[in-house]
């Protein structure tokens, strides 16, 4: 018995060892939730940030842009920061879901190139600050395939059954087969979008499944062949595994702005605008963009960035004029296309 | 009537966090997002009957599978002595204090087509299995983080059996097999039906099982609800339509599968 009170209280004693480990450190400031995509940030910079200000940064991460607007809706959840992509803002600005920021707290704004300001989802700009930007490409193992790709028909080709990684998420995946079909992204026809949905149906048995951040992995590994994904992915990869490509199709793509917002269950929105401010800080741009391989909209960070970077990483980095005019922006789309989509999506999987 | 004291936090947890959820789930389900009264989300539950008949077929195969691995097994180990079933036991829980996601991830290296399997296979020359994003592998996690809950209770009813009552068999002239049929089996029966219910019930309701071994495409009825609240397509109401007929299609499985037992057998519900 005795024996049996010790090691009770030698566990308790462990338990509670650990709870003050956690527990432990300074006392800070202020606190803020920032919510973002994965693998999308140089880990250390909020570090920084939060030695510098004293401000407690309880980084969590997501995996669409579907899934952030449930979490929000849903309620509960409180981010002060959210990093997203351009028609997802356009969707919650509508909704009333975002807070207008208070350009006097967020000077590094002016950093950015006026290119990628009053955009179609924050027309205004009342309420997003952009972080990067990049294009949709498709990525494909060249030591396997021994074709140079330059459609996306080689995502819905037979011949490389079994080998194919398709988006998750709707608008990322109906992008694909909608470029593909020559339509735009932004459709609202319901029979293009029909055309599309048969063309994944049509693609389902060709395809290991459907991903998103476990795409980089799977390509990066060789575990799978070809896949559509982001250009800033793609050059991180490339340090692992150099035999991968990266193309625009020729069909055209998706060309994306994530920017960061200040959503209305926002507690410390002086805190969360100096962290967006920070964010915007051409040295942190920087590390940013080292850590994600995706290009920032500060002209500034990307100069300096180009200066020691190979040609060929640059054109995918920082596509041409050329590249991007057959590219198009994600629109928000009405409820009712939005519903379509979902409908779709499930009939896909199911 | 003291000790009846003891049972209000408990009961007051109950109210809490088991009935009032449940309230909360028939409230949504049978509302519109403007909250009036509405039918609809049941009306279009057609529009999943694949994503159910998928679920209950893959966890039904589960859970035979872990009947047949899983009762040898706890016969056996009933059988050994005191400090080999203290090991045993150990190394049936032991995967059990791994975070579940983390025991799952683990097989995905395993079963790729890239993965340890395949490489292990492709030093005799074997081509390249395909093994995962298939339903055999949603099934394979399955069984495997399942199988302890059809193991433990089976080990610790079949433990309990009175070993006289199989001398006695014995004595009577009862050949082994008919033995283990017409004594061990059905004393053994309440713990396989406790087995049958802790492995059925989280197979059906299973996800991110299909997500990370199935590559996304064989949807269970765990991926379209937590679709529904978390994922893509945002839609309590029909979340909850669907968790509240898959609690009525669970019920009514278990309770045709107590008709089985007799009645101090009966398990969980009836």
């Amino acid at each position: 018995m005795k024996r049996k009170i010790v090691s009770i209280v030698l566990v308790l004693a462990a338990v509670m060892m650990m709870l003050s480990l956690s527990s432990c450190g300074k006392e800070y400031d202020g606190e803020i939730n920032v919510y973002n995509f994965g693998e999308y940030i140089d880990e250390q910079t909020y570090k920084d940030f939060e030695e510098e200000y004293n401000i407690k940064v309880n980084y969590t991460t997501y995996e669409t842009c579907e899934s952030l607007y449930s979490v929000l809706k849903l309620g509960g959840a409180d981010y002060d920061v959210l990093i997203t992509s351009d028609y997802m803002i356009g969707r919650m600005a509508n909704e009333g879901m975002l807070m207008e920021l208070d350009w006097d707290n967020i000077p590094n704004y002016e950093l950015i190139d006026d290119k990628y300001k009053k955009l179609e989802y924050d027309p205004e700009e009342l309420y997003s600050v952009p972080y990067m930007w990049g294009t949709v490409g498709l990525i494909y193992n060249r030591e396997e395939i021994d074709e140079e790709i330059t459609s996306w028909g080689a995502l819905f080709d037979e011949k490389y059954s079994g080998n194919i990684l398709m988006f998750d998420s709707p608008r990322d995946a109906f992008g694909v087969a909608l470029s593909y079909l020559g339509y735009s992204l932004n459709t609202t026809d319901e029979a293009e979008i029909e055309e599309a949905y048969e063309l994944l149906v049509q693609q389902k048995p060709l395809v290991q499944g459907y991903f998103q951040d476990q795409m980089y992995d799977k390509l990066e590994s060789g575990e799978a062949l070809l896949g559509a994904y982001y250009a800033g992915d793609y050059i991180c990869m490339l340090e692992n595994n150099p035999s991968l490509k990266f193309v625009v199709p020729d069909e055209g793509s998706n060309w994306y702005v994530d920017a960061f917002c200040i959503p209305n269950s926002c507690e410390n929105k002086e805190a969360a605008e100096l962290f967006i401010n920070y964010m915007c800080q051409t040295d942190v741009t920087l590390a940013n963009m080292e850590s994600t391989g995706y290009a920032s909209p500060n002209t500034e960070a990307c100069d300096i960035y180009a200066e020691d970077l190979d040609e060929s990483l640059a054109e995918i980095m920082f596509p041409s004029e050329e590249v991007l005019s057959r590219c198009e922006v994600f629109l928000n789309l009405p409820q009712n296309i939005l519903d379509l989509y979902d409908s779709y999506m499930v009939k896909l999987k199911a | 009537m003291k000790s009846r004291a003891f049972a209000y936090p408990y009961v007051l947890w109950m109210a809490l966090f088991v009935v009032a959820p449940i309230i909360i789930i028939v409230v949504y389900a049978f509302s519109a997002s403007d909250g009036s009264f509405t039918l609809d989300n049941f009306s279009n539950m057609e529009l999943y009957l694949s994503v159910f008949g998928r679920s209950f077929g893959l966890a039904l195969i589960a859970t035979i599978t872990c009947l047949l691995l899983g009762y040898p097994l706890a016969y056996a180990l009933a059988h050994e002595g005191p400090r080999a079933q203290g090991i045993m036991l150990m190394l049936i829980m032991l995967p059990m204090w791994m975070n579940f996601l983390l025991r799952t991830y683990a097989w995905m290296s395993l079963l790729e087509k890239t993965g340890l399997i395949n490489r292990f296979l492709g030093l005799f020359g074997i081509a390249p299995l395909n093994m995962i994003n298939t339903p055999f592998a949603v099934v394979l996690g399955m069984v495997y983080n399942y199988l302890p809950f059809m193991v433990l209770p089976i080990y610790s009813v079949i433990v309990k059996i009175d070993k006289s009552l199989l001398e006695a068999a014995q004595d009577l002239g009862a050949k082994p097999s008919t033995v283990f049929t017409r004594v061990i089996f059905p004393l053994s029966l309440s713990g396989v039906l406790s087995g049958i219910t802790m492995v059925f019930v989280p197979a059906v309701s299973t996800f991110a099982i299909s997500k990370l071994l199935g590559g996304n495409k064989t949807m269970l009825l765990g991926d379209l609800i937590e679709m529904q609240f978390l994922g893509g397509s945002y839609n309590p109401h029909l979340g909850s339509a669907i968790a509240l007929v898959m609690m009525v299609v669970v019920m009514v499985c278990m309770f045709v599968m107590n008709r089985f037992g007799s009645d101090d057998e009966q398990v969980v519900m009836f």
